[in-house]
């Protein structure tokens, strides 16, 4: 893909603090008009990396571009075409939402001042909060927080959204509405970045992922490009389970081991080459009494487990 | 959109935008209320003593705010300089960069962008005004409570001459002037100090014990060679201004100090804050 059709364009990037390298030889490649989700556990690397992007902090190593241009050396004319919602939002407490808007417009340059209360207006209703304008931002729920976050991001026509961890805190109604959100902006062409360990969330909008794990890329992809490197599984249920194990052994594939409590459950990860409608025929001339047979995809789970590591230890 | 949209902003709206924040905050009115309280405690203890005053007893001026209450203002201001001014403005100066930092502020102005000279810049006015605001919440203040519990006439000068109301307010006009210019070399070092942390009342805190360490330094009599270095050097050479004619020599000394120190600690803050990884 040539790099006109970039919209997060890096190349070797690393960052270390000290000796530890937080991101190391990172290629990440997100295509314009995408939605591009941005996966990893905590501490693998996600925000030190969106950190990079938007010119907050400076890369060791490797180069970074952003719609086309050099960052941080273009900073002032691509982060006006860039909305962010970086690390949780961040807000003056003892100012309203609305002045809070009015104060980030105001930093944007390229922001006109003479449409900004109707775009702060339109930001706000945009995201639920037209209500609450008024309040002050300490008094917002976290939820509405992340709402105001969201607005602050969406005050001028954007070219990129980086969005990271954007339904935080947001109940399932609000989870929701960002789901909506995100596939509105994108369906006016606006690229993207959404930085999440919420694997459903992922799976429900982006068209494309990276997978982060201890601050390396170790997958990235359309979406069905990823699940497509995942293994599906044939589920048999059946009462002649003894039987059905032969028939799959017989077919080259590996049936799991019987535990002893789902005897009438066989199930075996499917081979390239051995399809679903191979191991039916198979097992309906072998005489296998069949009450069900399924396929189940690889999960985007799955495969975030087999590439990222189990269990819950922040990754060193 | 385009580039060169709204980019001739020379950063006044966001001049604006940082005083409306410096302002609404209920911290920066509790400071200016502090020191509205000096001129008005010194007036009323003043009205209530009985015993008569001792002149050369006290702050200078305190002697003459019973014959006229103009100089509560000026006395205020005496007292105001070497602690509680620099306080204040020891506060905003430290808290401009890392108070941003600490609330997470200063990414969303980072990515907004405002660009980080742009804001650097409009941090140092903001803390500059401050500065102004401060001085002249003394003096007005000192003057109103003054003419409400003293007779107010012509004032008499260091140098024995004798002003009238007018001479009066453009001589406190100078005084607030060379007061207020004499905390923005503090108000420099406190921004420069506020680039290097993500903690204010750190950085706050710093540049006041900054202020009295240079004060400290600029009474030993062994260092007397860099006490002219010092920028808590003028602080008190005001009263060349209460003289006819009006000397300006100080005056100018001292801005021209302050400016080396808006230079070197303005280069200081822009070499660490251009390039500063912002974390937080």
């Amino acid at each position: 893909m040539s790099s006109a059709e970039l919209a997060i364009e890096t190349t070797a990037l690393g960052k270390s603090f000290g000796r530890q390298a937080a991101v190391a030889d990172l290629a990440l490649a997100v295509p314009r008009g995408s939605v591009f989700g941005f996966l990893g556990p905590n501490g693998s690397g996600k925000t030190t990396t969106i950190r990079m992007l938007l010119g907050l902090s400076a890369a060791t190593t490797g180069q970074v571009r952003v719609l086309g241009e050099q960052i941080p050396d273009a900073a002032a004319s691509v982060l006006p075409r860039v909305g962010a919602l970086v690390e949780g939002p961040a807000f003056y407490p003892f100012l309203s939402g609305r002045e809070n808007l009015r104060r980030f417009d105001t930093a944007n340059r390229h922001a006109p001042a003479s449409t900004r209360s109707a775009r702060v207006d339109a930001a706000l209703d945009r995201v639920g909060l037209g209500h609450a304008a008024s309040k002050a931002a300490h008094a917002y729920s976290l939820g509405m927080k992340q709402r105001l976050g969201l607005a602050n991001a969406l005050l001028m026509p954007r070219d990129l959204l980086v969005l990271d961890e954007p339904t935080n805190g947001l109940d399932p109604q609000g989870t929701r509405e960002v789901r909506s959100l995100i596939r509105s902006l994108a369906s006016d062409g606006t690229t993207i970045f959404l930085s999440s360990h919420l694997l459903a969330e992922v799976e429900q909008v982006c068209t494309h992922v990276a997978v982060m794990s201890t601050g390396r890329l170790v997958a990235q992809g359309s979406l069905d490009e990823l699940r497509a490197q995942g293994t599906a599984r044939v589920v048999v249920q059946t009462p002649d389970g003894a039987d059905a194990r032969r028939v799959l052994a017989s077919l080259g594939l590996v049936p799991d081991p019987d535990d002893g409590l789902t005897a009438d459950r066989v199930s075996a990860e499917l081979h390239a080459g051995v399809h679903a409608e191979t191991v039916t025929a198979a097992l309906v001339r072998a005489d296998v009494r069949v009450r069900g047979l399924a396929v189940a995809g690889a999960s985007l789970e799955d495969r975030f487990v087999a590439l990222t590591g189990e269990g819950f230890d922040v990754a060193e | 959109m385009s580039q060169s949209e709204g980019g001739g902003s020379l950063g006044f709206a966001l001049l604006g935008s940082e005083l409306r924040v410096l302002f609404m905050r209920r911290r920066t009115w509790a400071m200016l209320a502090a020191l509205a309280a000096i001129p008005v405690l010194i007036a009323v203890a003043v009205r209530l003593s009985s015993s008569p005053d001792t002149p050369g007893d006290g702050p200078a001026f305190l002697s003459n705010i019973t014959q006229n209450g103009l100089f509560v203002g000026l006395t205020a201001l005496i007292v105001s300089v070497p602690l509680f001014l620099p306080l204040t403005v020891g506060v905003v100066a430290g808290d401009t960069i890392a108070g941003e930092a600490n609330l997470g502020t200063l990414r969303y102005l980072l990515v907004a962008p405002s660009g980080r000279v742009r804001l650097l810049l409009v941090k140092f006015a903001g803390a500059a005004v401050f500065c102004v605001v401060a001085t002249l919440v003394v003096v007005v203040v000192g003057a109103a409570i003054g003419a409400v519990l003293f007779p107010i006439g012509p004032v008499t000068l260091i140098s024995g001459d004798t002003v009238g109301v007018d001479g009066y307010v453009l001589r406190a006009a100078l005084f607030a002037a060379y007061v207020s210019i004499s905390m923005l070399g503090l108000s420099a070092i406190g921004l420069f100090i506020s680039t290097l942390t993500t903690v204010p009342v750190g950085a706050m805190a710093a540049t006041i014990v900054l202020s009295a360490v240079s004060q400290i330094l600029d009474l030993l009599p062994q260092l007397s060679a860099i006490h002219p270095w010092l920028f808590s050097h003028y602080w008190l050479g005001f009263a060349e201004l209460l003289r006819t004619p009006v000397d300006l020599t100080v005056f100018g000394e001292n801005a021209l100090l302050q400016l080396g120190y808006i230079a070197v600690f303005g280069a200081l803050a822009y070499g660490r804050f251009s390039t500063k990884d912002i974390l937080t």
